[in-house]
């Protein structure tokens, strides 16, 4: 290989390096700048859905953050929306509309409206959410302690 | 590249700008060789690692959201929704310490060789502070994940500030913004650790890097003996600018392995109300100096103890800073040796604390 | 004049202190609660060190309603210790044990007196005694038997919700278990011993005494605490069911209830003892069936518990698999979030299969398992997905470092070449 041979793979080396390094340093760069598609891990709002799709006497599960969320519209036009885990043993909760109440099918817990425990072993209220309707829409957010 | 300042460009330039300062650099600056010429890539790592984290700083600037109630969730979501999230935040937690570390060790470098002596006093003094600012950084930008491990350290931390005498409990409430470590203090740090460190570390920096290019390299006691024939120099363009280059790659490499293999652990979310965890200590750079306040006793003649440590790192600080100043008057020590002593005294003093703090 | 007056009440007092409801005797003395402070019996035993066993100065009677006299009679006024515990002044003593449920009941019968302190408060509990299989052998003049103050205490009594209570919910075993844990005692009544052992090592006992749950069922929550007796096999599945709501109403519904009403909860899961239900007990291909005590391999009851068992395990198997998949992924420090929810949904639905297997009906438990197959393979899924963004973490890391391993080894070769250079100059 001649001195000039060389000395020009030097440079080549050079460049070729230069580049994919400021690309393996710029490729995640970017990608860390454009936003992730999912929601945020512990958010402080969230929507629901529409208060047509909502019945009364109707309850559903809703997912807020990794834990689930009972909603409830309850024979009037009240909705209430609680943390759907039993205080007792973390089943998950049922609205009762017979009784107007939660249910927790596992041990025979029961709660109010306000998730209040009411009678069986549950040792703590349920974490009520503060629910409000905006243009139709549901939307339902962590209470201020 | 020295054909670069004959090129239009730099023609234009040079026409209205006057580039001969930056051109006498590049074509005259030359760094002597000799076997302590590793410690001149010191300062450099130092320069690069601080570039590294106002580049990863100001990537999570986007996502990071200060408060007690968001701070940590929102580092939850950098860490594993925001793609290579994890990896800014890695980098700029590894890269904290590793700078503080290249800094500590550029430090010494400088004191060993003695290159801080005249004509290099306002040098030494800028590096100084800006050290102390580096653990500012350090101090500050530790509580902002708000969890666990950061807030009771940071209690530990703003609680040792109460003990200056006669402002120590005004500082702690400054520091704190309140009585206690809330989310008051969480703001105040945030402030401080993207605003007012950053903007007195330009300007430090600045200076710094003025002094040194204005003055050169410092050539040590034995090289400046040397009859000239004997001096081996190499031109800071390209030569040395390109060794800089091939360390600055492989700390890149240490840190994106160490990012890669060595997560840190976002640990619990912090809570005011919760027992303190086993296990609270500082970062690894301020444990020399937690470890010498657990030592002291409660009560040394009328002082208290912990009161009598604080003020004693503070001017041991203040005199590391001035020590260029120092000027024996006693014949019989070599000025020299004597510096070489009072540095490996001070090196063992926070080796050795930092070694207890972390067998204790 | 007023002496003969006091001595004509006290007469009048000891003729009707058992007859008369405590409430209607009037405020002559220290028995009033707004007069309470005066306590002459209390100073004087007191100061004698002759007080009561177990004498505690709470005690919800002492706090609240009567004093000594309430029970003992007498005149808690007077200082003088003849008098005062005359039976002129009313004073009867230790009352015989056939005669505490009659005391009590002056006082605890009568809503009207009651309610004063508790709105709510049951007044039945007397009638229930004498129901009870302890108040009817009280009543034969049996004098081993539980009256009120064997359980309540007589000087150191609070309300049962109160943890210092003998009938707070944790400590009933242990009261129970004074008497019913007397090997010696239970002999003569042709009873067993071993209940409270048994319950202590049971699924409710191990909840009530060692998690300190005091929703948990203990002894009176299945055989009543006035009223005690043992429940008989229809009501014990009501018992159970009180608690373990959908359990009973799928067993009612089911042909195991209608064509065999013998059946009931125990039968499978015993009384005292009962132990967490296992999936194993359904399993007909081993010895620990519980269905095999009446059925036997090849009918249709044993089939029926085999696809059960098999659904069940199969979401079983598949939720612990998840569930290392997102350790797996928790220790590689990846994001859990996602997958923990779905493992949550996975978990309900087991709960909800070995509640529908009292159902007997394999269709019923089938479709709850399709739902937890889902979640958990979704779980699954997830959990892979992360650790495989693991890996691709490494192949990017692989990338990124070989790319400035590359400008590395460049800059290295060309600071050689530049050396050469300077060397030849």
């Amino acid at each position: 290989m001649t001195k000039i041979g060389r000395r020009d793979f030097v440079n080549y080396l050079l460049g070729f390096g230069g580049i994919s390094a400021i690309a393996a340093i710029f490729y995640p760069i970017g990608r860390y700048l454009v936003p992730p598609p999912i929601r945020e891990a512990e958010p402080t709002t969230l929507k629901v859905g529409s208060i047509d799709e909502f019945p009364a006497n109707s309850s559903k599960i809703v997912r807020f953050g990794r834990k689930p969320v009972i909603l409830i519209r309850d024979s009037g036009e009240n909705i209430h929306a609680l943390t759907a885990t039993c205080t007792h043993l973390d089943c998950i909760v049922q609205f009762s509309e017979d009784r107007q109440q939660i249910i927790c099918a596992c041990h025979n817990g029961v709660y109010d409206l306000t998730g209040k425990n009411v009678s069986g072993p549950p040792p703590k209220p349920l974490t009520e959410f503060a629910v409000k309707v905006i243009d139709k829409e549901i939307v339902i957010s962590q209470m201020k302690a | 590249m020295s054909n670069f300042f004959d090129s239009r460009v730099a023609r234009w330039l040079d026409d209205r700008l006057d580039l001969s300062p930056i051109k006498n650099l590049v074509e005259h600056k030359k760094v002597p060789i000799h076997h302590h010429t590793v410690w001149y890539y010191m300062g450099g790592v130092t320069l690069f690692l601080f570039l590294v984290q106002v580049f990863s700083g100001i990537l999570l600037l986007m996502y990071y959201r200060p408060g007690e109630n968001s701070a940590y969730e929102s580092m939850q979501f950098i860490t594993s929704k925001v793609h290579f999230g994890w990896l800014i935040r890695n980098i700029h937690a590894w890269g904290a310490n590793i700078m503080v570390l290249f800094a500590f060790i550029h430090m010494f470098s400088v004191f060993f060789t003695k290159a801080f002596k005249r004509p290099r006093e306002l040098t030494w003094a800028t590096g100084f502070i800006l050290l102390v600012l580096a653990m500012g950084f350090g101090f500050s930008g530790y509580l902002l994940p708000w969890n666990e491990l950061a807030f009771f350290a940071t209690k530990v931390g703003t609680d040792i500030a109460g003990v200056v005498p006669i402002i120590g409990e005004k500082l702690k409430i400054v520091l704190r913004g309140g009585d206690d470590v809330t989310g008051a203090t969480l703001s105040r740090f945030f402030g401080i650790h993207v605003a007012i460190l950053p903007a007195l570390t330009t300007v430090l920096l600045g200076l710094h890097l003025l002094f040194v290019q204005r003055q050169g390299m410092s050539e040590p006691e034995f090289f400046e003996e040397l009859p000239e024939a004997k001096k081996h120099y190499i031109p800071f363009f390209p030569d040395f600018v390109l060794r800089d280059a091939l360390l600055w790659l492989v700390v890149l490499i240490i840190i994106l392995s160490l990012a890669v293999f060595f997560p840190w652990e976002l640990g619990l979310k912090a809570d005011p109300l919760a027992s303190a965890p086993m296990g609270i200590r500082p970062e690894w750079y301020f444990m020399f100096m937690f470890q010498s306040l657990k030592f002291l006793p409660p009560h040394i003649l009328f002082f208290e103890g912990e009161t009598l440590g604080v003020l004693f790192f503070a001017v041991a600080g203040i005199f590391w800073m001035l020590i260029p100043f120092v000027k024996l008057q006693n014949g019989s020590i070599n000025e020299s040796k004597f510096f070489t002593y009072f540095g490996l005294a001070t090196l063992a003093f926070m080796l050795g604390m930092t070694i207890l703090g972390y067998l204790v | 004049m007023k002496s003969q007056l006091q001595l004509l009440k006290h007469l009048t007092a000891l003729t009707i202190f058992m007859l008369t409801p405590y409430y209607l005797m009037g405020q002559d003395s220290s028995q009033s609660p707004g007069e309470s402070q005066v306590n002459t019996c209390l100073e004087c035993h007191e100061v004698l060190e002759v007080m009561p066993e177990g004498y505690s100065a709470d005690d919800v009677h002492q706090a609240a309603a009567t004093s000594c006299v309430g029970c003992h009679g007498g005149d808690a006024t007077n200082y003088d210790m003849d008098e005062s515990m005359s039976p002129a002044a009313g004073y009867i003593g230790i009352p015989s044990r056939q005669d505490i449920p009659k005391l009590c009941g002056r006082c605890h019968s009568h809503i009207d007196y009651m309610r004063t302190f508790r709105p709510r408060i049951a007044t039945d509990q007397v009638d229930q005694y004498n129901q009870s299989i302890h108040g009817k052998k009280l009543a034969e003049g049996d004098q081993n038997v539980a009256e009120c103050v064997s359980c309540h205490t007589s000087h150191a009594i609070f309300p049962a919700d109160d943890p210092r209570s003998t009938t707070y919910a944790i400590n009933i075993p242990n009261t129970c278990r004074q008497c019913h844990g007397n090997a010696e005692l239970m002999d003569q009544y042709g009873l067993g011993h071993d209940q409270y052992d048994k319950y202590a090592t049971s699924v409710h006992g191990k909840a009530l005494l060692e998690r300190k749950d005091t929703g948990v069922a203990t002894c009176n929550d299945c055989h009543g605490n006035h009223g005690a007796t043992p429940p008989d096999a229809e009501s014990i599945s009501n018992i159970c069911g009180s608690c373990h709501l959908n359990n009973l109403t799928y067993f009612k519904q089911s042909q195991m209830a209608e064509d065999f009403d013998i059946h009931s909860c125990q039968e499978c899961h015993g009384n005292h003892d009962i132990q967490p239900p296992t999936d194993q007990m359904l399993n007909t291909d081993s010895d620990t069936a519980i269905c095999l005590t009446c059925h036997s391999v090849g009918d249709a009851g044993a089939a029926t518990a085999f696809a059960m068992y098999r659904d069940i395990e199969t979401v079983d198997s598949l939720y612990t698999l998840a569930q290392t998949k997102l350790k797996a992924s928790q220790t590689s420090g990846m994001n859990y979030a996602e997958i923990d929810y779905q493992l949550q949904q996975t978990k309900q639905n087991l709960i909800q299969m070995r509640t529908l297997i009292h159902t007997f009906d394999t269709e019923e438990v089938k479709a709850k398992g399709a739902d937890g197959i889902k979640t958990a393979k979704e779980a699954i899924h997830l959990a892979e997905m992360e650790i495989q963004e693991f890996q691709t973490r490494r192949v990017g890391y692989g990338l990124s470092t070989l790319a400035i391993v590359i400008l590395a080894i460049a800059v290295f070769l060309k600071i050689r070449q530049r050396d050469e250079m300077l060397k030849q100059q």
